[in-house]
């Protein structure tokens, strides 16, 4: 990975890799990260990286994320690599995807929407239109949402 | 694709040669009004509108009844259990058990997809806040198709709310189905259509020209579409304000016109159009307005029997 490591391996774990530079901190925060669950966590922002120029790693001692977690991750950080680490190696390693479509993880930007109808029993659903420069349409009401939309609403959670 | 059991949720859904076969339906209707007298005997439309309507609800319970079926209306609100706070899917699941078709307009959009996605009946979206007005604007298109003989190579106008209106919105992207020479859209810049509808526009390869002035393009217009300022879906009165009385069509305004110029408009108007206007040989809009029965009739036959 980098020349020289800035933090130790872990042992048990996540390594988020390959995030862009400087998105970091919002990957920290769309985990739902405050630092108080008691997990090791490093973060290293704006290091060099042979494919993005400059890159952020998020390393979390203990903690394995959820299929959500990770579709999260991939519409921030869509170049980002989950290495999961067992016993100081890491065992298995992939890239993240964007999905084609977004269930219950996003909220629709429209107040008016039916989604956002708290006393109806309905999900969130968005098809990806475009996925860069990120692009999604509500499935029940069509408003667009852009990757500003979904940066602002996702680092705002 | 064919009709038979499908909803109307936007006029996307369909496709140029659907729309076709529903203008051929609509036609035939026109010209022998008692051969379809019988077609849908026994059938239960239900008119379920969280919003007033006059034109839609009334030519939708009338196409029922021409075509021998019958119709259950929800009735206002306060008289509902939506009073006592019952919600959308519980409605419409009892809608659901009772009736063969259920006509839906909600404030809340995306209401009529929600609604299908519940529904096993077909359900017909008779608008949905901003978004869609699917059954307009075939109204509007076969309105075209019938006062002009077609809509290919018309220099097309979609005057005023273009922001908040769902007829205009469902119009537009009805158009995209054809191949309109031109399609001017017509508004104050604060009422300039969404960016999903630009959009389907930029992706159907419309050639659309966006301005304030009719100056600008009305000897040119084959079709001037022109709709009301939606005073009750603005979030703030002041924007309101700001863009009421922004637009008239007068005598003076269409001193330019073509001959053959046609006006349209989805009606209620409030002002919009002088009343004078209403006299001259451009106004088409009661006659639109008359077209929504057949049309309608055209369309609860083709999803209830193909």
């Amino acid at each position: 990975m980098e020349k020289e490591l800035l933090v130790r391996k872990i042992r048990e774990g996540t390594v988020i890799d390959h995030i862009p530079a400087g998105k970091a901190l919002t990957v920290f925060k769309i985990l739902g990260l405050t630092g108080e669950e008691g997990f090791t966590i490093a973060v290293v922002m704006n290091v060099e990286s042979r494919k993005l120029g400059k890159k952020d790693i998020v390393k979390i001692e203990g903690k394995f994320l959820k299929p959500s977690e990770v579709d999260k991750i991939a519409l921030i950080a869509p170049t980002a690599t989950i290495n999961i680490v067992r016993n100081y190696e890491v065992v298995t390693k992939r890239r993240v995807e964007i999905p084609d479509e977004i269930i219950n993880i996003l909220k629709c930007i429209n107040p008016n929407c039916i989604t956002n109808k708290s006393n109806e029993p309905v999900s969130s659903v968005f098809k990806v239109i475009s996925k860069r420069p990120l692009k999604l349409v509500c499935k029940y009401c069509d408003e667009i949402m852009t990757e500003r939309d979904v940066i602002k609403q996702l680092a705002a959670t | 694709m064919g009709f038979k059991g499908r909803d109307v949720l936007s006029i996307l859904d369909f496709n140029r040669e659907d729309l076709e076969t529903l203008f051929k339906v609509a036609d035939d209707i026109k010209a022998n009004p008692f051969k379809y007298s019988e077609e849908l005997k026994g059938a239960v439309l239900a008119t379920a509108f969280f919003e007033p309507s006059t034109r839609t609800r009334l030519s939708f319970q009338t196409a029922i009844l021409r075509l021998g079926g019958s119709y259950i209306d929800l009735g206002e609100i306060e008289r509902s259990s939506i009073a006592k706070g019952e919600n959308i899917a519980d409605t419409v699941k009892m809608l659901d058990s009772y009736v063969d078709i259920i006509v839906i307009r909600h404030r809340i959009e995306g209401t009529a997809k929600f609604a299908a996605e519940i529904a096993e009946s077909p359900v017909i979206n008779a608008g949905d806040g901003r978004k869609h007005h699917p059954t307009q604007a075939m109204i509007d298109l076969y309105s075209i198709h019938t006062f002009k003989g077609g809509i290919d190579g018309l220099n097309v106008a979609v005057m005023g709310d273009l922001k908040y209106g769902r007829a205009a919105t469902s119009l537009i992207l009805g158009l995209t189905l054809f191949k309109p020479k031109a399609l001017y859209l017509i508004s104050p810049p604060e009422l300039r259509i969404r960016p999903e509808v630009m959009e389907y526009l930029k992706q159907a390869k419309v050639n659309f020209i966006e301005t304030s002035k009719l100056e600008d393009c009305i000897s040119e217009l084959d079709v001037l579409y022109v709709t009301r300022i939606q005073k009750e879906r603005f979030p703030d009165p002041a924007e309101y304000e700001k863009v009421r009385g922004s637009y008239r069509i007068t005598l003076e305004t269409l001193k330019e016109a073509k001959d053959d110029l046609i006006i349209l408009h989805p009606l209620p108007k409030v002002g919009e159009i002088d009343l004078k206007v209403d006299k001259t040989k451009h106004a088409k809009y009661f006659e639109q307005a008359a077209l929504g029965v057949p049309v309608r009739m055209a369309l609860l036959k083709l999803i209830t029997r193909g």
